[in-house]
């Protein structure tokens, strides 16, 4: 579909569109004040009528923490890196963790959830799934506090490393970005995503260095096990707080610079794919 | 100057045994193994299977609206308008041709769009008006006229859940409402919501008009097509029937398209899926005699039968007949269940075919030519289906009271009334 910038005076043509389409960003950042507001209503609603509210962003993580720490911890036995403390390790391990499963659950469901707006107004479709990638940052920024408030009791010093931070997120928000796109095209065509996504989820946690670290992967293999571009975020998420690399392991440019490849890969391909499908979503959601 | 140029515009579905909706990843699997033997079929018998499975929901469709005009789009159930209006406010896109628009389109294809339950009156306000396409400075400079326009100050901190329907479709409307887009698109926002909502409407879409920009107005509601628009276009089955000043082309749309026989039918595809589980299956005029015919008698009675089928139970359901004008006048409304003893008693329909059979008394109508709509609603809870234009009958008014003047009688009913003439003797 051809169009524009919402300038009032100019002539927008629409004509059917054959193949691959250009991405159109300037579209996109046309309705960036759309993508607020949904983030907005997604936050908002959330929360709303739970009697703890804003608590479940930190309940959840802690909860996962302790079922890793119980699971990976004392019955397995592995050891987190660096003397640091395993429930501590294992925080700053479920943190962007929950960021992308999150992201990646909202997202592939988000054309669905929002199929009443997507029939009736025109706006860029790639609105949805970016609000919905977003609007798990919230919950994320409230658990990094709570994780540098842990930090403090088991005092576990902060290095200058943290300045990275937000390059980490930004790749976790890419990655998540970039496997949410596919999923949530795929979804208006297939309606079995909707019972994928819960067991890759579930999957992808078992093959992600979430309850132990990427050091217990054979050194030869861990390149191909940093293709999973989650192997990446999260020890370079561990390595901004807590100072750990994978000992023994590659080392840990070398991991990020895989998953990275892999994700931005995942997000260009993503982007094409969604925008190739978009057409025919508000025909076929 | 032109604000919308559409040329040869074109939009096909896929339909068949619905693959189009719920697709499955099992079944596109298998289409795949199956297309390279269908191809090389097809290569002996080409296109076999296509045509059949695609339909036009509109077909080389040309028209142009200069700037600040107001179109009004008619047409029957099916006949492409909605999907006309999909493709001007950039929801779907043509299978064909192409339309150029000059200026931002704002759609009001449904008040309420995006609404969220659990939000409250000022945050839906926001919400709602960022998906409309307003900008976040453009939405505050407006709150405080919205809420007014809505008349729920009071309510506005309350989350929308909690409000009447008429509540949440008078914020909605103002929402709309104060959306300054150079193109205005509505499709049958009138047909929810009170008389005096309707008024408040119709009123807004006529400042809209005169503050010179453009709309483009669906509506079934003939008398508001006539009130607001200066010429109309007319669908049908998806093609361009004709373009005219909208008086005569109301009157085309009332009167062409339907066949003499004084019987309705209606094909799947002239069903929406909304309709479910109601299935209209034909309406018919019958005389005296039980004959369908398309001319009765004015000085007879008649029957006006609906039959329909219900695929599953329907509670307080009520199947009804408009009776209008060719003009769009409504002359009456009535329901099957009208009679509230009969109403008490047929709460809940069961599945099954059903006719509904309504006797007009002789020595109502006037002559000329009527149209008849149905309406298969529950009160206040879901409107199954509607077409205000189902069919056209004609009035005799042979032997009519007042016939030995041979002049043409005022009036949609020409009632055999008693007259008494009282004579006072002058007393000289």
């Amino acid at each position: 579909m051809t169009s524009s910038t919402s300038d009032p005076q100019q002539t927008i043509i629409l004509r059917p569109s054959r193949g691959w389409s250009a991405l159109n960003l300037r579209d996109l950042w046309a309705y960036r004040e759309l993508i607020y507001f949904l983030t907005w209503r997604d936050i908002i609603v959330r929360y709303k009528q739970t009697v703890l509210g804003a608590a479940w962003a930190v309940i959840n993580p802690l909860i996962n923490m302790v079922v890793l720490q119980v699971v990976f911890g004392n019955f397995a036995g592995m050891e987190a890196e660096g003397g640091v403390p395993g429930p501590l390790f294992r925080f700053a391990s479920v943190l962007p963790w929950g960021l992308f499963a999150g992201a990646l659950n909202a997202a592939g469901r988000s054309m669905l959830s929002n199929r009443s707006i997507l029939t009736k107004v025109y706006f860029p479709r790639l609105v949805i799934p970016i609000a919905s990638v977003f609007s798990g940052l919230v919950d994320f920024f409230i658990g990094l506090l709570v994780l540098i408030g842990m930090m403090f009791f088991w005092h576990q010093p902060l290095s200058w490393n943290i300045l990275a931070l937000p390059l980490v997120v930004l790749f976790a928000l890419v990655t998540a970005l970039g496997t949410g796109l596919w999923f949530s095209a795929l979804n208006v065509l297939y309606r079995d995503v909707g019972y994928v996504l819960p067991v890759l989820t579930q999957l992808l946690l078992f093959i992600s260095p979430v309850g132990y670290s990427t050091s217990q992967v054979a050194l030869k293999w861990q390149w191909l096990y940093a293709l999973n571009p989650i192997v990446g975020v999260i020890e370079s998420f561990r390595w901004a707080l807590l100072g750990t690399t994978p000992t023994p392991g590659l080392p840990l440019w070398q991991i990020v610079s895989i998953s990275a490849a892999v994700a931005v890969f995942l997000l260009i391909t993503g982007l094409f794919y969604f925008r190739r499908m978009e057409r025919s979503f508000a025909d076929m959601v | 100057m032109l604000a919308i140029r559409a040329t040869h515009l074109g939009k096909q579905y896929r339909i068949g045994a619905a693959p189009q909706r719920y697709n499955t990843l099992r079944d596109s699997l298998g289409g795949m193994l199956k297309a390279p033997i269908r191809r090389i079929r097809q290569g002996f018998m080409p296109a076999a299977d296509d045509a059949q499975n695609i339909i036009w929901a509109l077909q080389d469709v040309s028209f142009d609206v200069e700037q600040g005009q107001v179109l009004g789009i008619i047409g029957r159930n099916g006949a492409g308008k909605s999907t006309l209006l999909k493709i001007l406010s950039r929801v779907t896109e043509p299978s064909a041709g192409e339309v150029q628009i000059r200026g931002r389109v704002g759609s009001l294809l449904e008040v309420g769009t995006g609404f969220h339950p659990e939000l409250t009156g000022r945050e839906n306000i926001y919400l709602n008006g960022a998906i409309l396409g307003m900008q976040r400075v453009e939405i505050e400079r407006k709150f405080d006229e919205i809420v007014d326009f809505s008349g729920v100050e009071k309510f506005i901190d309350t989350p929308v859940k909690r409000y009447s329907s008429g509540m949440y479709l008078r914020l909605a409307f103002a929402v709309a409402a104060h959306l300054e887009p150079e193109i205005l698109v509505v499709d049958e926002v009138l047909a929810v919501g009170d008389a005096e909502f309707q008024r408040k409407c119709l009123g807004k879409m006529s400042d809209v008009a005169q503050e010179g920009r453009t709309v483009l107005f669906v509506s079934h509601n003939m008398s508001a097509i006539l009130r607001l628009t200066d010429e109309a276009i007319v669908l049908d089955r998806g093609r361009l029937a004709m373009r005219a000043p909208t008086a005569e082309a109301v009157d085309y749309y009332m009167a062409s398209g339907f066949n003499k026989t004084g019987e309705r039918l209606w094909t799947p595809d002239e069903i929406p899926a909304s309709a479910q589980p109601f299935r209209p299956l034909a309406l018919r005029v019958r005389d005296t005699r039980n004959t369908v015919v398309d001319t009765i008698r004015s000085v007879e009675a008649f029957t006006i039968e609906i039959e329909y089928e219900l695929d599953a139970p329907i509670q307080g359901l009520r199947v009804g007949l408009y009776l209008m004008s060719m003009r769009g006048e409504h002359v009456f409304t009535s329901f099957d269940t009208d009679d509230p003893a009969k109403f008490e008693q047929l709460t809940l329909r069961e599945p099954g075919r059903y006719r509904s059979i309504c006797t007009i008394p002789a020595d109502l109508l006037n002559e000329g030519r009527y149209a008849l709509g149905i309406n298969a609603s529950a009160y206040r809870v879901k409107r199954f289906f509607q077409d205000e234009n189902a069919l056209v009958f004609t009035v005799d008014d042979t032997g009519a009271p007042g016939k030995h003047w041979p002049e043409q009688r005022m009036g949609l009913v020409r009632p055999r009334l008693d007259w008494e003439i009282e004579h006072e003797q002058k007393i000289p």
